[in-house]
């Protein structure tokens, strides 16, 4: 909500300067959100008359103009389109200043003497407009002085004030409710402007019926015949509404705009003659549709609640009305409307069209429902004074039964007490209750301190709990004046479970790996989703932001490929990165959320050092991080050839325990990488659970007798899974064997192209006894023996 | 025969030995079995017996000298050696060292856990939550009914089937009072989800949603526990200041400005020049809300606040640009590392 300092101030005017007054209404939970120059003072500018306009003999631009100041005349260029006989404009005379201090001097435009300046709103500080000069209307008399015809209404000195007002505050979205406000916060009393009621002149009434009585308790309407819209608005009028942040657009817009910032009650114009008898506040039917006055040709759902005609719908109730019934240019006959229609109404019919207007975003939030009599007076007052015209009589429609509920609330001192954890004497809370205007039915005293049994006026429908007083108490009482205390706890020691690692000790294990964690969107691109998980249809936003973040992610790697994509192309041409977070699943309509971590890594293994060369990350430095995750967890996980579109076929796995598939880990498949454009990655991805266990840690004792170690080299069949020969050693040596490693692995001359050569070495070691050489003998022999069985391995 | 003279030529011949080599041929050649003073102590016998302690004395010193300084010589020429050996192992030592790749956690990350830090020290636990929610959880539960106009500040991203991504970690208030009786105190981080993006706005960010339960829980222990947590996160003793604003779920509810962590209050382009940061949302938690997941609001009151994570991540290690940390740039998150 916008409004202008000055008129504010001539409602009520606490002592305090500008700045102070912002602040107020900052600290008072009324957020100023910006402030800008609403109006500047100058000075030595009247309102003169333009006799003739003649074209300038060397410019094309320019005319000559001779301008009365009501005594005498004057010769002026100007560039401006609209300069033309007969126009009242704003003469600044030689010796006027300006906003900002700018001095008009007698000047030479292309040769022709220029006695005085004609200026735009723009210039004088009093709008934006800069398209021409100032347009202003007959009634003011030639020669008088601007600033003061200006002044005398609003100050020049003014400020326009932009207000982020929250939904609850709906009492403030006006002059009247801010002014009514600044005198709650100040102790002052307020002046409101007396509204008189303005007779009817004629019996001409529109008849209304309401279908709809729970959205609209309340409909007036008033028939005013013969208004004559070629009268302007008014200068007073279109500065305080340009002050407000509104146009001038024509003079009943202008008053039911007026009537809208001045009170906050929305108001309509119809156009009398082009509304077929009878006015209809309903629900909308299937196949109402309406021509709004934004041009916009809407359907109506039934969810809408409309003013129709015997023809149709005329306007959208609350939002926005009719192209047709609208007031035009050749209007003769007006009908008023000014209703009361219930929040809930109104609440979501504005979003559903896409439309937001100051009557809906008020009726949203909810307007004083005994408000409409007063406002149709001051718009009839309004009306009448600028466009002249018959009025008929007041017809209401009202549904009492239907109005918002004002409740009597009970507020207990006590609760008051403990719930903002200060002793707030009975006094103060009597003095915010009168300062709210807040009508105390009945206070009595009790063991526990003061009840107050309240009743909100009509302006505050937003009370309705104890709580609501509590919140109104606080706000007056001051929030910076509660103390601040610690809250007394009683809190059990913390669970420690054993069998768990906690987030931050996973991420930190990355982090020891070399991983930079990263956080990437969980909407993603359906292209790339689709690239790195065929197998899952995502999850669709209705509204995404933009077609690259449509669907939720079924998998980390689209973000991880991506980080490592964009890293690439800003020359990060090595790096790891890592992301825990949800994926999202759907599956038979149940949706799964599920943790995951994931990794990339591209480029080189390490970063470039004088004590080594360059070699590129491959799948056993991607699976060697999967494993000692998987180790840290102490779980068991084995490694098989995975099957999966976005992976590379021969150079990726499946990582299960038992069962359980719990990732997959390895090179993105070369058509993925095309497909996505990214240079060679590989990547990781695992359930967060597996890897979060913790497998409880036992001791085992260290065996006091020596060690010794075994080499053996066999020959398998290229394709025998490495795995599988460690896992035969292991069973056939048993407990003896303290370790394997598998240190070499050759391909190659001297033995045939379909096999490998393993070298396998053996630690063997016994808990009870120093091994012999005939013991250890057996065991590696043992061990050939179940390879060759095995896996038809042969000692090399 | 002179004692004299072979001492002085062993002497010699030791001290001009280069290595340990030729220093073990003048041992030998002197002292050996068949070295020159051996041959003269296997003589003594042709000596008088009158005459041969004395001499005897006398090898026997000149085998003891020369036995010094072959020693000496020994010593010398092995410190020689070692000194070799060392100067030929140097290395130049202001060459880059094997450093293993270290990552780092992400800022925000970083910024998460140490508000976790500070509130479970003080007994909150950390309750993680989903983030796609029903309509129930993430409005309706928190006394946003469908139509209410504070919908509207929320952006919502929706699924069509009554599912959406949350907007707030607040849903979380509501899976634990359900899940949990009083005293309750929990933080609840998590990511969030509105649509809006531009300088200031991701559509993804993150909050910290705070929620205690509790018998006689106050607006005053409110503002202790949020004045306390934001000196402890900035740690510094900032001015805290609570301005009554508006949030369905709570009441009363306030916004919280601190002191601009950049120039403490006096005014800079981190803070627009008003010398304040608006931080955080909070409030009593509604009667509505605490009925809902039936808590008895005659017994138990309680607070919630909520904050963004990305906000105080960037104030706490001066970041400028928000899309940053949605950037993933190494040369960014190195920084952090």
């Amino acid at each position: 909500m916008k409004f202008s300092e000055a008129w504010l101030r001539q409602w009520v005017n606490p002592e305090l300067e500008r700045d102070a007054l912002l602040q107020q209404l900052t600290m008072a939970g009324l957020e100023v959100d910006g402030v800008e120059s609403a109006a500047k003072p100058f000075s030595g500018v009247v309102v003169g008359r333009i006799e003739t306009a003649e074209q300038h003999p060397d410019a094309d631009k320019l005319r000559v103009c001779k301008v009365n100041d009501g005594s005498e005349t004057f010769q002026v260029v100007c560039g401006a389109p609209n300069a033309r006989p007969g126009l009242q404009t704003a003469f600044a005379k030689v010796g006027a200043v300006l906003p900002d201090n700018f001095k008009i001097k007698k000047a030479k435009l292309r040769g022709v003497e220029s006695f005085g300046m004609l200026c735009s709103a723009d210039e004088l500080g009093l709008g934006d407009d800069h398209s021409g000069i100032m347009e202003l209307g007959q009634h003011l008399a030639v020669g008088s002085d601007l600033a003061q015809t200006v002044g005398a209404e609003l100050p020049l000195d003014d400020i326009t004030v932009d207000l982020d007002l929250t939904p609850n505050r709906g009492d403030c979205l006006s002059i009247k409710g801010l002014a009514r406000e600044v005198g709650v916060l100040n102790n002052l009393a307020v002046s409101y402007p007396v509204i008189e009621p303005v007779a009817s002149a004629s019996e001409r009434v529109m008849p209304i019926t309401v279908a709809a009585k729970a959205q609209c308790p309340r409909y007036l309407g008033r028939v005013i015949e013969g208004v004559d819209l070629s009268r302007p608005t008014p200068l007073w009028m279109s500065e305080r509404l340009r002050r407000c942040g509104l146009r001038s657009i024509d003079p009943v817009v202008d008053v039911t705009n007026y009537v809208l910032i001045e009170q906050g009650q929305p108001m309509h114009a119809f156009d009398l003659n082009r509304l077929a008898q009878g006015i209809n506040v309903r629900m909308a039917e299937v196949g109402d549709k309406l021509t709004l006055l934004d041009g916009q040709d809407v359907e109506l759902d039934a969810e809408t609640l409309v003013i129709a005609d015997a023809a149709g719908p005329v306007a959208i109730a609350g939002v926005m009305g009719g192209k047709h019934s609208g007031v035009q240019e050749n209007t003769q006959d007006l009908l008023l409307e000014c209703a009361f229609f219930a929040p809930l109404a109104i609440a979501g019919t504005a979003r559903r069209y896409g439309l937001h207007t100051d009557a809906s975003h008020r009726y949203e939030r909810g307007v004083d429902a005994e408000l409409q009599n007063a406002a149709l007076q001051r718009a009839t007052r309004l009306l009448l004074d600028i466009v002249g015209g018959v009025p008929g009589p007041i017809v209401e429609a009202l549904s009492a039964d239907d109005l918002p509920i004002t409740q009597v609330v009970t507020l207990r001192q006590s609760r008051l007490q403990s719930a903002l954890g200060v002793d707030i004497d009975a006094n103060t809370v009597d003095q915010a209750m009168t300062r709210l205007d807040f009508d105390v039915r009945e206070r009595k005293d009790t063991d526990a301190g003061v009840e107050w049994q309240v009743l909100a006026p009509s302006h505050r429908f937003d009370i309705a709990l104890e709580a609501d007083l509590i919140e109104e108490v606080c706000r007056i009482y001051g929030y910076n004046n509660i103390p601040s205390t610690v809250p007394v706890a009683r809190p059990a020691l913390a669970e420690v479970p054993l069998a768990e690692h906690s987030e931050v000790q996973l991420k930190q294990q990355l982090v020891r790996l070399g991983f930079n964690e990263v956080i990437t969107y969980s909407f993603v691109d359906p292209q790339w989703q689709q690239a790195f998980d065929p197998s899952h249809a995502p999850l669709q936003l209705l509204n995404p932001m933009s077609s690259e973040q449509s669907v939720m992610r079924t998998t980390l790697l689209p973000g991880l490929v991506q980080v490592a994509k964009n890293n690439s192309l800003r020359q990060q041409t090595s790096g790891r990165a890592f992301e825990t977070g949800l994926v999202f699943l759907p599956a038979d309509g149940e949706l799964v959320q599920r943790a995951m971590i994931g990794g990339v890594m591209w480029g080189d293994r390490e970063a470039e050092g004088w004590y080594q060369s360059d070699s590129p990350v491959d799948f056993f430095d991607a699976k060697g991080v999967v494993e000692a995750l998987c180790d840290w967890a102490g779980q068991r996980v084995t490694f098989r050839p995975l099957i999966d579109e976005a992976f590379h076929p021969g150079q990726s796995a499946e990582i299960s325990i038992g069962d359980q598939v719990i990732g997959r880990v390895g090179l993105v498949h070369p058509h993925v990488q095309k497909l996505v454009d990214v240079s060679p990655a590989f990547v990781f991805e695992l359930r967060s659970d597996a890897v979060l266990a913790k497998a409880p840690r036992r001791h085992q004792s260290i065996s006091k007798f020596p060690q010794v170690r075994r080499d053996l080299a066999v020959v398998v069949q290229r394709d025998v899974p490495a795995a599988s020969v460690l896992e035969t050693v292991r069973d056939a040596v048993g407990e003896k064997l303290v370790d394997v490693r598998l240190f070499d692995v050759y391909q190659g001359e001297g033995i045939d192209s379909n096999e490998k050569s393993l070298a396998l070495g053996l630690t063997l070691q016994s808990q009870t006894t120093t091994l012999s050489e005939e013991e250890i003998n057996a065991l590696a022999d043992a061990a050939l023996q179940a390879m060759q069985l095995k896996h038809s391995a042969r000692q090399r | 025969m002179d004692i004299e003279d072979i001492l002085q030529r062993g002497q010699q011949q030791a001290a001009k030995a280069e290595d340990l080599r030729e220093l073990d041929d003048v041992r030998v050649e002197f002292l050996g079995k068949k070295g020159e003073l051996t041959a003269l102590l296997k003589q003594l016998g042709t000596l008088d017996a009158a005459e041969r302690p004395k001499a005897g004395a006398l090898i026997n010193q000149a085998k003891v000298a020369l036995q010094q300084d072959i020693e000496q010589r020994k010593e010398h020429l092995q410190r020689q050696a070692l000194a070799q050996t060392l100067a030929s192992d140097t290395v130049d030592v202001t060459l880059p060292g094997r450093q293993p790749a270290h990552g780092g956690l992400h800022p925000v990350t970083q910024a998460m856990y140490r508000i976790e830090d500070i509130f479970t020290g003080a007994g909150y636990r950390v309750v993680a939550g989903r983030e796609i929610e029903n309509d129930y959880y993430n409005f309706a539960a928190l006394n946003i009914p469908s139509h209410h106009p504070a919908r509207a500040m929320h952006d919502t991203f929706y699924f069509g089937d009554g599912t959406l991504l949350r907007t707030h970690t607040s849903p979380s208030q509501v899976h634990t009072m359900e899940q949990q009786a009083p005293p309750i105190r929990v933080i609840c981080p998590g990511r969030v989800y509105r649509r809006d993006s531009d300088l200031t706005h991701s559509p993804m960010f993150h909050q910290v949603e705070g929620l205690v339960v509790d018998e006689g829980i106050s607006f005053a222990d409110l503002k202790g526990t949020v004045t306390d947590f934001l000196q402890r996160f900035f740690e510094k003793d900032l001015k805290v200041q609570f301005r009554p604003s508006y949030f369905p779920f709570t009441e009363p509810s306030a916004e919280v400005d601190v002191h601009c962590v950049h120039c403490i209050g006096k005014g800079c382009r981190v803070c627009s020049n008003t010398g304040w940061l608006e931080v955080m949302g909070c409030g009593l938690v509604h009667p509505n809300v605490l009925n809902m997941s039936g808590i008895d609001t005659e017994v138990h009151s309680g607070f919630a606040f909520g904050f963004g994570v990305d906000r105080l991540a960037m104030l706490l290690f001066e970041v400028d640009d928000l899309r940053l940390f949605f950037d993933n740039d190494m040369r960014f998150l190195q920084q952090f590392a």
